[in-house]
């Protein structure tokens, strides 16, 4: 019984020494942190930029704004005090009228795009939001005014909240689009083999599976038309007063901004102030709300 | 009676093309007869002439390499292809004797169920993934009944009865798959295709499924589609080789794969091509 030898001399290895490798492997760890620095570096100064605008928003915002401000109608020129309750109403029943028609619009010719369009009419359909969604605001405001101010013949919350709303609609629509697209095709024949019709299919699979998707779209369309001004300015006009009933001209937050801003009061530019601390408020209110309450239900994994 | 009635057609059919179409069992009644059947994809074709007899309640396998048209075959049974825009199937397809293309696409689905490549669960909870078939055929009578009897066929039951409302994501690969089946299986369906149901899933989970469908031949018929020679010659009764959107030759499996006829099959089986 012996044991095979070992051999236990240690084994020798050419010396390691390639100047030309430890030089090029240096050079590329060199570069790799210096791009890892340079992406983080244009991350933070991304970033420092919103919190600078919010900061700063919030900080000469937050000192004028107390309870008056959500309670209490403008007070007249030279008068201190005072608050933009109606404007705050306004915005919202703005709101509320140009989700009325610019959420049905956009998410329901998105399900069309993505689900039915023909070639022909879906790429004239999806061209002509895209020219929609590049047309100045103030354009569409003439179009409103136009449309409806002029038949009425007075300002009214119906005329902004429909400019809105046709802002809404291309931004809507083409995210609505793009989310149901990205539904995976598995999952509708999954549905479809089991007897379920197209539409059965599109509403009961894969509307559920990409509604967080959908959702975020609708609440970017919502934020990003609650900030517009200048199509509000010849529709919804503004109002110094309570605006009763859909048919009057109302203050609105933007507008309220816009007028405040530039007076030569520094009282008002106080509340101008205040007035973009609680429009972003109402925005990111909307997003953690919808968020919260949706985010219990089941979305496909990616 | 079905069977005189495939007798002549197959028959028929290998006289007017000389392709091997007569049932591989003719003492099983017939379930599905394809007759010359062919398939485009815009100009490009993709089946020639195929022509099949699938026995009832038995598992037959569609083998062959890659692009060769057993996917493209297995969705003409049911009418998936009718998804694809460009798509267009030209022949008989007879499904206990009634030509699928002129009944109603959805009633057809009902009644041919199908389980897909990788696991496709809805974003539901499982039972209502079970659910799902039964609601959109309007279902009448006990749906936890129901739901419950597909689990336990699909040997799901035991590892998700306490946790049925509960999303299907959270299941693990094999399971969806058996969610899967079991979705299908709600509805009753005569006829299960499967298309190659295990190539994602590990050896054992794949064993699992093997053995539920070797149980699922008491009720329906099953035609699967795989890449895998082995689960072919272990779970299935007959066995068709395609090749190049023909069939080349149709065997009860252990002839196929012992001793098969066609130089080509021979030549695919020993891993000669493919």
């Amino acid at each position: 019984m012996s044991h095979p030898p070992i051999n236990t001399s240690p084994i020798s290895h050419p010396p390691v020494s390639h100047p030309t490798m430890t030089h090029r492997l240096r050079w590329r760890k060199a570069v790799s942190v210096v791009m890892l620095s340079l992406t983080g570096l244009c991350a933070l100064l991304i970033i420092s930029i919103l919190f600078f605008i919010l900061g700063y928003l919030v900080w000469n915002g937050g000192k004028s704004l107390n309870w008056d401000f959500f309670t209490k109608l403008p007070a007249p020129v030279g008068e201190a005090g005072g608050g933009m309750a109606n404007a705050i109403v306004g915005t919202l029943k703005l709101l509320l009228i140009a989700s009325l028609i610019g959420i049905p619009i956009g998410v329901i010719g998105g399900i069309y795009l993505s689900e039915y369009g023909g070639r022909v009419f879906g790429f004239i359909v999806r061209y002509t939001t895209d020219l929609l969604n590049g047309v100045p605001s103030i354009v569409v405001g003439i179009f409103a005014y136009s449309l409806i101010v002029l038949h009425t013949k007075h300002f009214s919350t119906l005329a902004g909240g429909f400019a809105l709303g046709v802002m809404m609609i291309p931004i809507t629509l083409r995210s609505t689009e793009d989310f149901l697209l990205a539904v995976p095709r598995n999952l509708r024949e999954g549905a479809m083999a089991l007897g379920a019709s197209k539409w059965k299919t599109i509403t009961s699979v894969v509307i559920p599976a990409a509604y967080r998707g959908i959702l975020t779209a609708v609440l970017l369309a919502l934020a990003r038309v609650s900030g517009e001004t200048a199509p509000l300015l010849f529709t919804a006009f503004s109002n110094r007063y309570w605006s009763p009933g859909w048919n009057q001209p109302t203050a609105s937050l933007p507008v309220m901004i816009y007028t405040y801003a530039i007076a030569p009061y520094e009282d008002w530019h106080r509340q101008a102030w205040a007035a973009g601390v609680v429009l972003l408020g109402l925005v990111l209110a909307a997003n953690i709300i919808a968020r919260t309450v949706l985010s219990r239900g089941i979305a496909v994994p990616r | 009676m079905e069977i005189p009635a495939n007798a002549a057609a197959a028959a028929r059919v290998k006289i007017d093309m000389g392709i091997p179409a007569q049932n591989p069992e003719p003492q099983t009644p017939a379930r599905i007869q394809i007759e010359g059947l062919n398939f485009f994809y815009g100009k490009m074709q993709a089946l020639h002439n195929i022509s099949l007899v699938i026995p009832a309640n038995r598992i037959t396998a569609l083998i062959g390499p890659s692009g060769c048209g057993k996917s493209t075959l297995i969705r003409t049974i049911n009418r998936m292809h009718e998804t694809v825009r460009i798509a267009r199937a030209e022949g008989t397809i007879l499904l206990d004797n009634e030509d699928i293309f002129r009944l109603d696409v959805v009633r057809l689905r009902r009644r041919v169920g199908m389980v897909f490549q990788r696991p496709n669960p809805f974003p539901k909870s499982i039972f209502e993934n079970v659910a799902f078939g039964l609601r959109v055929n309007g279902f009448k009578g006990s749906l936890s009944e129901a739901v419950e009897r597909s689990l336990r066929r699909a040997a799901l039951w035991d590892e998700v009865k306490d946790k049925l409302h509960k999303s299907a994501y959270e299941l693990s690969g094999g399971q969806q798959q058996r969610l899967c089946i079991a979705r299908a299986l709600a509805v009753d369906p005569e006829v299960l295709l499967l298309d190659e149901p295990c190539s994602a899933l590990d050896p054992v989970t794949t064993a699992k499924i093997e053995e539920l469908l070797f149980n699922l031949k008491e009720y329906c018929t099953m035609v699967i589609v795989t890449h895998n020679m082995q689960q072919a010659a272990r779970s299935s009764d007959f066995t068709a080789f395609m090749l190049d959107g023909r069939v080349v030759e149709y065997q009860p499996t252990a002839r196929l794969f012992t001793n098969p006829s066609d130089p080509r099959t021979e030549a695919y089986l020993t891993g000669r091509f493919g």
